[in-house]
């Protein structure tokens, strides 16, 4: 439904994004990761048609944003960044307006409005001015125009950024609800909201995308070993010897736990579950079994260890430099 | 036919906010003081005719109140006009609008249409409410619709010109002051380069009288449509809104 092919897009000397390609299915939901100025608005902007790119293409429902800008506009609902509205206008003015320009006909306009209000929780502000709304109010209107049209595909610019974690809630299940019917990339930077909306992330970083998949996909791709965490009461030195000596483990590393004392993180391979083995190991030698369970990981840790990788590998490339 | 939402929305931006309300009030003001003056000075000139009948033989309504009311009123558009253009584009830019109405299953055409076309019904209002002059008029003595009606049309497309040049203007720059005072210098240049006619000779001669946005409604306020002054506001709006359109269509290619 979204394809992107080597997008570069340069500001002057500045590079954006460089040779971004990606393919969103129909009906997915995908995160678009990474720090701030990483290029994240800059491909939104391509992909809703307002911002042509350097190079490369992106095509949205099969139209190229280019050449057939204006029928990929009949099919796209975009959210840009801090949702821009007339101020002048009051919301259901202003949502009459959208639905009206995007061509929603006359019979069922005024329906549609209030669904998308009912929808976005905006109901109840419908005849104030959108300049006298607070941030989240505005927000969900700029929601609310996006949804408008039915459009196939919805790019959203970090749609949650300004709510209060109530609103949040919603916006989230309302963003989930979409999934299947619509096609949806949206920008964050709170990474649990990913795990909780997404079927797909990327990760982009200084305009290239360094990781995209599943969440699964990635985990497993930049940890590729299970890790479960083990607290026995038994002396550090022996437990440590012990488990370093059963075949499966691949890697085990003494952590502070929470309530102080030391416990172990033991790294395995994916398939194959410790667990059993060390319950065994641990009658076996007499050692009382506090706590025993599997460590997720998470995307933030993901996210870090990719964006931070990235960064060493920067900061060695230029140290030669010097 | 896309353009009549955006004309909707510009027409309740103008009517919900203070900005019609205050170009009204003030042109009405400015106008109505013109109008009242130039009246008085024609009533004392037709009272004086009354005693010495040779005064006023060529004394009629047309030349003495309303050519030069139409002359007047299109100088005073001359400074109002760019406050009604100056926020068309410029604000939209500023604020980040212009980002979401371009991603708007709409042609750019379609966008200036009707932003142009909602200015225009905006200033035809204004013409309306200045009816109140010729209303009184005709009620005092007789008036010549003929003429009354040209000098309206010469007015309609004075400020055609204005408002498109001033659209224009807009279309370049994020901020309203340069957008305002912008058009304001170049309107204000295509007033006065007409007064360097007089010195000069030759073929510069016609050309700054030809060029001077105000010397072409003077055969309207006579009763005259010339196609060459007809010709003239026609190309200059449909060039101003054409290089509108270009600088909108950059946008979509330059970024």
């Amino acid at each position: 439904m979204i394809q992107v092919d080597h997008l570069t897009k340069r500001y002057g000397p500045v590079t954006a994004i460089q040779d971004v390609s990606f393919n969103v299915e129909k009906g997915q939901i995908v995160g678009f990761l990474g720090p701030n100025g990483a290029g994240k608005s800059t491909t939104m902007k391509i992909l809703s048609c307002f911002m042509p790119a350097t190079a490369g293409t992106a095509r949205v429902a099969g139209f190229d944003v280019f050449s057939q800008s204006l029928e990929a506009r009949r099919r796209l609902g975009y959210l840009p960044e801090n949702a821009p509205l007339y101020g002048d206008l009051p919301v259901a003015a202003y949502l009459d307006f959208v639905a009206e320009i995007k061509g929603v006909s006359r019979s069922t306009r005024k329906a549609r409005v209030a669904d998308v209000m009912d929808r976005c929780f905006v109901s109840d502000m419908q005849h104030r001015l959108i300049g006298k709304l607070s941030k989240g109010y505005r927000q969900r209107v700029g929601l609310a125009q996006a949804l408008l049209g039915d459009p196939e595909v919805l790019i959203l610019d970090e749609p949650t950024i300004g709510l209060d974690p109530k609103q949040i809630a919603e916006i989230r299940s309302l963003i989930r609800s979409l999934a299947g019917q619509h096609t949806v990339i949206l920008s964050t930077h709170i990474l649990p909201e990913v795990s909780m909306v997404c079927d797909g992330v990327i990760i982009i970083h200084r305009g290239r995308i360094v990781a995209q998949g599943t969440e699964r996909e990635l985990v497993e791709q930049v940890f590729p070993t299970a890790r479960v965490e083990l607290q026995v009461a038994g002396p550090t030195g022996d437990v440590l010897a012990a488990l370093r000596a059963l075949p499966a483990v691949s890697r085990v590393e003494p952590v502070q736990s929470r309530d102080g004392a030391t416990a172990f993180v033991v790294e395995s391979p994916r398939d194959r579950d410790v667990r059993e083995e060390l319950v065994h190991l641990a009658a076996s030698r007499g050692w009382a079994l506090k706590e025993l369970h599997q460590v997720g990981m998470s995307l933030e840790e993901v996210f870090i260890q990719v964006v931070a990788g990235e960064d060493t590998e920067e900061m060695t490339a230029s140290g030669g430099a010097f | 036919m896309r353009w009549l939402p955006v004309f909707k929305k510009e027409m309740r931006l103008y009517f919900g906010s203070p900005v019609a309300y205050v170009v009204f009030t003030f042109f009405l003001l400015i106008s109505g003081w013109f109008f009242s003056q130039i009246f008085l000075i024609y009533s004392d000139i037709s009272m004086r005719s009354f005693m010495q009948p040779q005064f006023g033989q060529n004394l009629n309504v047309t030349d003495t109140v309303m050519r030069p009311l139409f002359t007047n009123m299109a100088v005073v558009l001359l400074f109002f006009i760019p406050m009604l253009t100056m926020r068309l584009f410029a604000e939209e830019k500023r604020s980040g609008t212009m980002e979401l109405l371009l991603t708007y299953p709409v042609r750019d055409g379609e966008v200036l249409a009707g932003k142009f076309l909602a200015s225009m019904a905006l200033f035809a209002i204004l013409l309306v409410l200045t009816l109140l002059y010729p209303g009184l008029i005709a009620y005092f003595t007789r008036v010549e619709w003929g003429p009354m009606l040209t000098g309206y049309l010469g007015l309609l497309l004075i400020g055609g010109t204005f408002l498109a040049v001033g659209l224009f203007i807009s279309s370049l720059t994020e901020n309203q002051i340069v957008a305002g005072f912008g058009t304001f210098g170049v309107l204000l240049a295509f007033w006065v380069i007409g007064w360097g006619a007089d010195s000069a000779g030759g073929t510069l001669r016609t050309v700054l009288q030809y060029l001077s946005v105000t010397d072409h409604m003077d055969t309207f306020t006579r009763g005259i449509i010339d196609t060459k002054d007809l010709v003239y506001y026609a190309s200059a709006i449909v060039l101003a809104l054409f290089l509108t359109l270009r600088s909108l269509e950059s946008k979509r290619w330059r970024g």
